[in-house]
């Protein structure tokens, strides 16, 4: 039954390919060999592309068997190259260009955008193979004895069709609304529809239902059905889930543009493209699961959506309670951390949304001036995507080794003088460690409580955190609130400290 | 290839997946994100395929598309990663001299 004629130089070409995207992650193991990791990446990729466009060379007729290199050339369609190689040159100058121009701190809504251009080549692919699937090898052409004759595409080729076009547009719906609420073109909170687990699941079902009827029929009705029901489901999947569990969003649809790339590999028997799909498909799966861990959360419960809305019920009484708490002034948390023998900073969205990380690096030099030890502390749910807090930082050029995970440095708040928390909440809320009534119970933090002061920078008092509970550390002793826009008040403390 | 040729590639390189990402520091998760994207845009081999294809109009033009697509995650993807780890640096030595 098979159609694919394979060149054994060509499948070894792609498994080369294959080769170099594994070593490009395995560079990521540290930041020394990371960058020569990319650089495999790249190599990876020019060798998949070339690769293709030597073998599916578009041609005006077709290739005689035994044919010379000459006659050969005269029969290539110049038109198509061209074509081609525009379109490719158009992705790369907007490709490019994008990336020159992005701000770092807009890093997530940049690649919740490039998810959802993978899921659409996706997309795209499958639909193409499925109008013209004799091109891409997967059917058998069946002359009837009345009428045209039509092409029947193998029974498994149509399975990973659908799979495939099935999680790509998933992921492209997905991608874009992920797209829309980090980029504040839609509202952080989540939207919930009442009924909405019903609805996904019977769409859910019915995307499967279609699917079998496909393979069973290859019906194009099915085909195009199944398109518009998971771009629908992919959709409704991400609007219900709020703005901090976007870590988890970024890193779940990161896995399917992985396992929509796999699902094409299988349909065009391609090496190069299944090992990267198993690839992007497991790391995007492991974020997911670091993230959800980070937050004691399970996977269920975060795509159920809808975090931080019941919780604020609840959390909003406890909120009301009157309770003294000490305001400080930079000047007093300047000279608070000058004194100081080792200062840790504990970054959060916050930061990354008051654009402090340049100052804030500032205020790190001049404390070093004054012979105090800077570290930052990193918890793995910091901002909205995995490693966010580290980017920022780098961008700054915060050392990377001065930068701790949360379970290196949460040992050493009890032998700090001065844990400064700025743009951070919930994960520094002892509550997760001690009320089994928190919705945040269980989730690890960062001990700044056990600091001999911290420095809480904060834009004022009313406002909780994204889980809507309030923070003990807030109304301890040995806390000082500063109240203000995180970038001013550390441009303030910079000065105290001259 | 047969499809328990491919099936057995898949699943071995899922396990190579498994390992390969628990040894990525957690610092550098946002570029794995991003080299991960553009290394997924391989599927722009199905894009190349389909535009190269002769007999259907539809699935050619569908295909440069595609190129397109891909071509943005993959040179952005790259570009995008590779700025953000050059600005992973380590402590300079003269700061390492003052402990």
């Amino acid at each position: 039954m098979e159609q694919v004629a394979v060149n054994p130089w060509v499948a070894l070409a792609y498994l080369v390919s294959g080769v170099c995207f594994i070593l490009a992650l395995r560079g990521l193991s540290s930041p020394t060999t990371s960058q020569r990791g990319n650089r495999y990446g790249m190599i990876g990729m020019a060798i998949a592309v070339v690769t293709t466009l030597v073998t599916h060379v578009p041609t005006v007729s077709l290739i005689v068997e035994g044919e010379d290199y000459a006659a050969i050339l005269s029969r290539v369609d110049k038109s198509a190259v061209f074509e081609i190689l525009a379109a490719i040159g158009v992705g790369a100058a907007i490709g490019i260009t994008t990336a020159r121009r992005i701000a770092m701190t807009a890093m997530p809504q940049l690649v919740a955008a490039f998810h959802s251009l993978v899921g659409l080549a996706a997309v795209l692919v499958a639909v193409a193979a499925y109008l013209n699937p004799v091109a891409f090898g997967i059917a058998d052409v069946v002359t009837p004895l009345i009428g045209q004759p039509f092409a029947v595409i193998h029974q498994v080729s149509r399975i990973e069709m659908i799979l495939g076009v099935a999680i790509g547009a998933i992921t492209f719906s997905g991608s874009v609304i992920a797209f829309l609420k980090l980029n504040g073109n839609m509202g952080g909170a989540p939207i919930l529809l009442p009924a909405r687990h019903p609805i996904n699941l019977g769409l859910g079902l019915a995307i499967a239902w279609f699917a079998f009827s496909f393979w069973a029929t290859q019906s194009p009705w099915d085909f195009w059905i199944v398109v518009l029901l998971s771009f629908a489901i992919g959709f409704l999947l991400i609007v219900p889930i709020g703005g901090a569990d976007m870590p988890v969003v970024v890193s779940m649809l990161n896995s399917y543009s992985g396992w929509a790339a796999a699902a094409m590999g299988f349909t065009l028997h391609n090496t190069a493209m299944i090992i990267t799909g198993a690839l992007v498909g497991s790391s995007g799966a492991i974020l997911s699961y670091i993230m959800c861990r980070a937050m004691n959360r399970s996977f269920i419960s975060v795509i159920a959506g809808g975090f931080g809305q019941t919780a604020e019920a609840g959390g909003a009484g406890g909120a009301k309670v009157d309770r003294p708490w000490k305001r400080g002034s930079a000047e007093d948390a300047a000279f608070l951390m000058s004194q100081a023998e080792q200062v840790i900073i504990v970054p959060g969205y916050g930061m990354a949304v008051a654009q402090a990380q340049h100052v804030l690096r500032e205020m790190a030099d001049k404390l070093k001036e004054h012979g105090v030890r800077v570290k930052y502390a990193i918890h793995p749910v910091a901002g909205r995507m995995p490693g966010h807090m580290n980017v920022l930082l780098a961008e700054a050029n915060v050392p990377y080794d001065e930068v701790f995970e949360l379970e290196d440095i949460n040992s050493e708040f009890a032998q700090t003088d001065v844990a400064f928390v700025i743009g951070a909440n919930d994960v520094t809320n002892p509550a997760a460690k001690t009320d089994k009534t928190s919705p945040i119970y269980g989730m690890p933090v960062l001990d700044v409580e056990k600091a001999k002061t911290v420095l809480f920078v904060k834009r004022s008092m009313g406002g909780v955190g994204y889980a809507g509970v309030d923070n003990d550390v807030f109304y301890m002793d040995n806390t000082m609130m500063l109240l203000a826009d995180a970038k001013k008040m550390v441009e303030e403390i910079v000065k105290s400290l001259d | 290839m047969d499809f328990v040729a491919i099936l057995s590639i898949f699943v071995l390189a899922c396990f190579v997946g498994y390992y390969v990402v628990w040894s990525v520091t957690p610092a550098l998760h946002t570029p794995l994100m991003a080299v991960t994207n553009a290394i997924s845009s391989v599927i722009i081999v199905g894009a190349l395929i389909a535009s190269a294809a002769a007999g259907s109009t539809g699935s050619k033009w569908l295909g440069l598309l595609g190129v397109v697509l891909a071509s943005i995650n993959i040179f952005g993807g790259f570009a995008v990663t590779s700025r953000m780890l050059a600005m992973y640096k380590k402590k300079e030595r003269p700061a390492v001299a003052k402990h």
